[in-house]
């Protein structure tokens, strides 16, 4: 009785009954006795008894079992994870040991895949714990969210959000192009006329004001807060956070629009006369200097997944630069009209553009493909793509945001409107913030988008919170890692492959100076066998096996090749017949 | 209408005192988290770089013997305590970690041929030139006591090495002939000798203890098992091997130091064809030794140079030298795997590490984790071209580079006349022979 009743571990832990039966209690105790006083008889039996209990709990230790009441696990092993969860940390294709791989590649193989894996997994585990969720906005039945106002808004949400949504009334120097630092927390603001300010724009603080009493053509924050560059009328300068002039980099000349790579430490400019200029704001150095002969440089984007720049020209075209080639890596004509407006998102998967045609367009930019395209009455002047994808476009005085810009369907409706005082100059998201930003004529406008930041930051990558001494340690820690401009191209993941080409080259070198081929399979020698096994016959006899056995490799593989090929061929000649046997009368078959 | 907006309360984020830790929230997303490959590979660059910045293998130099250093040998026991015995006859015993000698012995006359320590660590044994095998008590003899070894065995013939077996009281000298002796006998169990001159090298086998391996003058390695009572058998290579030393983990390994200025690693179930050739070196090398872990060892060479091989690479990874070393006779690898001893010709012992770039001492649990993380960077990107011309690059000698570019343009003439030869004979009359099977004449049993 101490021990449970088979029918007590089969019985699930919900049961409440066979609990109540395993522990033991006074009453159930007699119970049993009760029972058993009629049958047992004699004292012999009884010692037989404790015998066998004895036997079966010392036969239940050696199992690792207690007599205690074992409460099985509803939910063994681990949490499953969700497999879209997996998928998004997921890095590349599994490897698989190629055949005829020894045993030591193939064990590497296999423990980098299990390594790999274990990160995998441990990475989408840990996305459960993120603290933050995404924002949204949802009208009402019948409601449609880009009739909200900003002003509804913010009134609908607390006073620290609701405070995101304001203007900037600066008349006299615009319109206004901006730039955010890139932990969202600083405010860049450069008017046409000279008026050039940054801002610490949460808490309002003014850091620098000043007039540079010379067109601005673009302002860009460098890798900190506590620079930035100015494109002026004639030269790029650098200034600090506080006003004062650092650089006046006189290379570089006309600058028209500004991009920073902050991984890289570049600084690319697109100037006027045609040239796409790479800075090394580290040790300032000009990296490259390339003449596009594509004339006026005044549309100009940077893919934040491979560091690549996108160039919009007046004919049409989009092309792809790197500092390392002189000419551009991809030509893509893209409208009929010039382009207005091009930006890409940061997986790097998709480009919009706007054109002179009034079109706006969303290309894959892995196989350079257009996906969809719309016609805006007005044409987009700016474009700009948040952290989670969704899309801003300024036409006139309006600036339409739209949802799933980068989705399979084309735009339908926008997500929110909103109307300004003036022609939108520059549009930027502010990164980890439902926020974004407007310059234009009259001034400023920041406008609130819920939805569109990042909720999660990752504070050793960029921290909006982060204290003075972090900035510095981040600073030398990214310092250390600048990635060189020579590792820029289409690819970013390519140093992880493995190079085929090259070893297929120093391969042929290699045979050419053995005079022999050091891979090569080598003949088989038959293995010396005794008690006479090795007679001529029966080598031959091994040889030939295994001379057959290659054989049938190749012949194998010969089949499957040519069965491929009859594949192609037969599917090649059906689609032929189904266009070409086409009647009238097909269309009531099913 | 519903809304939602992005609203984070700074307490959150930032710490609450400036004596707490600095909170750091962490996003595993790979959108966030752009060029991992190009910044890996950046980071293993400067590892790599890195690396060779703090090389400063060298830790310390022992001196104080007044001729040439002919052998070191470990305390079986004791990390801290290392013997050597000199060209004079004269043995010291060193406190590593205070860098001092503890006490000089005046063993022998003449050379000190060979030294090993018992396996209890009490007492250890000399051989010398003056034809006697003594033992000597590990403890020094009390105040005003005179230095007198223990036990005094008079052989008929000059001794060369010595080994002691690893469990029982019994021990191996080698010289005209491989003798097994008792501690408490004054003659010899039992000899071995093949048709050989003289051995210069006797070792036993870590493991399976009754085995023992010699270098015989007649370019023969031969093993013997002391239970029986021939010789097992023997493999005939085409120069003379000094010393040979048995892998500690995987017994069934031995590598010997050669003199046609490579180490070849055997195994005894095959014998006919190394397991692998270690080539670097430009001139005979005199001793080997492998490190605790058998992944690697050891090699002590008459061009004044120690290097380090990896047991299954055909080529060191490390070479040590100074301007002062000559040539290096002998080398042992500490027991804790940290450092490597040489002993060589102009009279001083050498503490090196055994690996250049390791921080000495305790080390933070951050130092430990960058460290190892800095490990397996440039282990991931060591076939990048970049990576790892940093990673090989050693500075050498002059001569010692001269010899090596000598050695390689003779390499390349002997391999195209080989090969012209090759093409102007009858097929398969000339036949390609790889690395490992030029250098074996035959195996005998």
């Amino acid at each position: 009785m101490a021990a449970p009743t088979p029918e007590d571990s089969s019985s699930t832990h919900v049961e409440k009954k066979s609990k109540q039966k395993l522990s033991k209690r006074y009453w159930e105790e007699t119970k049993n006795t009760d029972q058993k006083k009629p049958e047992e008889e004699p004292s012999k039996d009884v010692q037989n008894q404790s015998e066998a209990t004895v036997k079966e709990r010392s036969l239940k230790r050696k199992k690792g079992e207690s007599d205690q009441p074992v409460k099985e696990d509803p939910f063994p092993g681990q949490a499953p994870i969700p497999t879209e969860r997996l998928q998004k940390f997921r890095r590349g294709e599994k490897h698989k040991a190629p055949a005829g791989a020894g045993r030591k590649l193939k064990e590497a193989i296999v423990f980098s895949e299990s390594v790999s894996e274990l990160a995998q997994k441990q990475a989408a585990r840990y996305d459960l714990l993120l603290p933050e969720d995404a924002g949204f906005l949802e009208g009402d039945e019948g409601e449609d969210t880009s009739t909200i106002s900003q002003d509804d808004i913010a009134d609908a949400v607390d006073i620290t959000s609701g405070s995101k949504y304001f203007n900037l009334h600066l008349s006299q120097f615009g319109p206004y192009r901006l730039d955010y630092s890139r932990n969202g927390r600083h405010l860049l603001l450069g008017g046409r006329k000279g008026h050039v300010a940054c801002i610490d724009w949460q808490s309002k603080d003014l850091m620098c004001e000043m007039n540079v009493m010379e067109t601005v053509n673009d302002v860009k924050w460098l890798h900190t807060e506590a620079m930035f560059a100015v494109a002026q009328k004639k030269w790029l300068y650098i200034y600090d956070s506080k006003g004062v002039e650092l650089h006046c980099v006189k290379k570089f000349n006309d600058v028209l629009k500004m991009q920073f790579l902050p991984y890289h430490f570049l600084l690319a400019t697109a100037s006027a006369t045609g040239f796409l200029q790479y800075l090394d704001v580290s040790v300032g150095k000009e990296v490259a200097a390339i003449n596009t002969k594509l004339g006026r440089l005044d549309v100009m984007a940077q893919n934040p997944y491979n560091a690549v720049v996108h160039l919009g020209h007046p004919n049409g075209t989009v092309s792809l630069w790197s500092p390392n080639q002189r000419e551009p890596l991809v030509k893509m004509l893209c409208h009929r009209g010039a382009v207005r407006s091009l930006t890409v998102d940061k997986t790097g998967m998709h480009m919009v553009t706007s054109g002179l045609d009034r079109k706006l367009k969303v290309y894959d930019i892995r196989a350079f493909k257009p996906l969809h395209s719309c016609f805006l009455p007005a044409g987009a002047s700016c474009l700009s793509l948040s952290q989670k994808g969704l899309l801003s476009a300024a036409t006139g005085d309006v600036v339409q945001v739209y949802k799933n810009a980068c989705g399979s369907s084309t735009l339908s409706k926008p997500y929110m409107a909103h109307r300004l005082r003036g022609q939108v100059c520059g549009l930027a998201y502010c990164p980890f913030e439902d926020v974004l930003g407007i310059g234009h004529d009259q001034g400023f406008t920041s406008m609130i988008v819920p939805g569109a930041g990042e909720p999660n930051f990752d504070a050793l990558d960029t921290n909006p919170y982060r204290s003075f001494k972090q900035r510095q340690e981040w600073e030398v820690k990214a310092l250390l890692e600048k990635v060189q401009p020579e590792l820029i191209g289409l690819d970013p993941g390519q140093l992880g492959k493995v190079d085929h080409a090259s070893f297929e080259q120093r391969h042929k070198e290699r045979v050419e100076a053995l005079g022999f081929d050091p891979l090569a399979k080598e003949k088989f020698k038959p293995v010396k066998k005794k008690k006479g096994r090795s007679s001529a016959g029966s080598v031959e006899k091994r040889k030939r096996k295994v001379a057959h056995e290659d054989q049938r490799d190749i012949i194998r593989q010969s089949v499957q090749e040519k069965m491929d090929r009859q594949k192609e061929l037969e599917e090649k000649s059906k689609e032929k017949r189904d266009l070409g046997m086409k009647t009238t009368l097909d269309r009531f078959r099913k | 209408m519903k809304v939602k907006v992005l609203c984070r309360n700074p307490d959150d984020y930032v710490r609450e005192t400036t004596r707490d830790i600095q909170k750091v929230p962490r996003n595993y997303d790979p959108t966030l988290h752009p060029f991992e490959v190009p910044r890996e590979y950046t980071r293993a660059l400067n590892a790599t770089k890195l690396e060779r910045v703090f090389a400063k293998p060298f830790v310390a130099s022992l001196d104080g013997h007044r001729d040439g250093i002919s052998c070191i040998v470990k305390h079986s026991k004791s990390l801290s305590t290392v013997l050597s015995g000199a060209c004079d006859g004269e043995v010291k015993v060193w406190n590593l970690p205070k860098r001092e000698c503890m006490r000089t012995v005046q063993a022998h006359e003449g050379f000190v041929r060979g030294m090993c320590s018992r396996f209890c660590g009490t007492s250890f044994f000399t051989v010398g030139d003056d034809k006697t095998i003594k033992q000597w008590n590990m403890e020094a003899p009390g105040y005003g006591v005179r230095e007198e070894p223990i036990n005094t065995i008079l052989g008929k013939a000059v001794f060369t090495g010595i080994d002691h077996h690893h469990r029982e009281g019994t021990f191996a000298t080698c010289g005209q002939t491989v003798d097994i002796w008792d501690e408490q006998r004054s003659s010899p169990i039992r000899s071995f000798s093949w048709g050989v001159d003289s051995f210069s090298s006797v070792r036993y086998n870590p493991v399976e203890t009754e085995l023992l391996a010699s270098c015989a003058s007649d370019r023969s390695v031969v093993l013997y098992d002391t239970r029986e009572s021939a010789p097992l058998r023997k493999v005939i290579m085409q120069l003379r091997s000094n010393t040979l030393c048995w892998n500690p983990m995987e017994a069934y390994y031995f590598t010997c130091a050669n003199e046609d200025y490579n180490l070849y690693t055997y195994d005894i179930r095959h014998l006919d064809v190394p397991v692998t050739v270690h080539m670097d070196h430009v001139s005979a090398v005199l001793d080997v030794d492998y490190s605790p872990t058998g992944r690697e060892f050891v090699s002590a060479s008459f061009d004044k140079t120690v290097r380090i091989f990896q047991k299954d690479k055909g080529h060191s990874r490390e070479v040590y030298h100074t301007k002062r070393m000559q040539h290096v006779i002998s080398v042992r690898w500490s027991a804790d795997n940290k450092y490597i001893m040489s002993g060589s010709d102009e009279m001083n012992i050498r503490l090196w590490k055994a690996n250049a770039s390791e921080k000495l001492g305790l080390l933070s649990t951050r130092e430990k984790a960058a460290a190892n993380y800095n490990k397996k960077l440039i282990e991931k990107f060591q076939h990048h071209p970049q990576v790892r011309r940093i990673a090989r690059h050693r500075h050498l000698p002059r001569d010692v580079l001269k010899q090596k570019r000598e050695q390689r343009e003779m390499k390349e003439a002997r391999r195209r006349k080989e090969q012209n030869v090759r093409k102007h004979s009858k097929p398969g009359s000339v036949p390609l022979l790889t690395e490992k099977e030029k250098h074996v004449v035959a195996v005998v049993e």
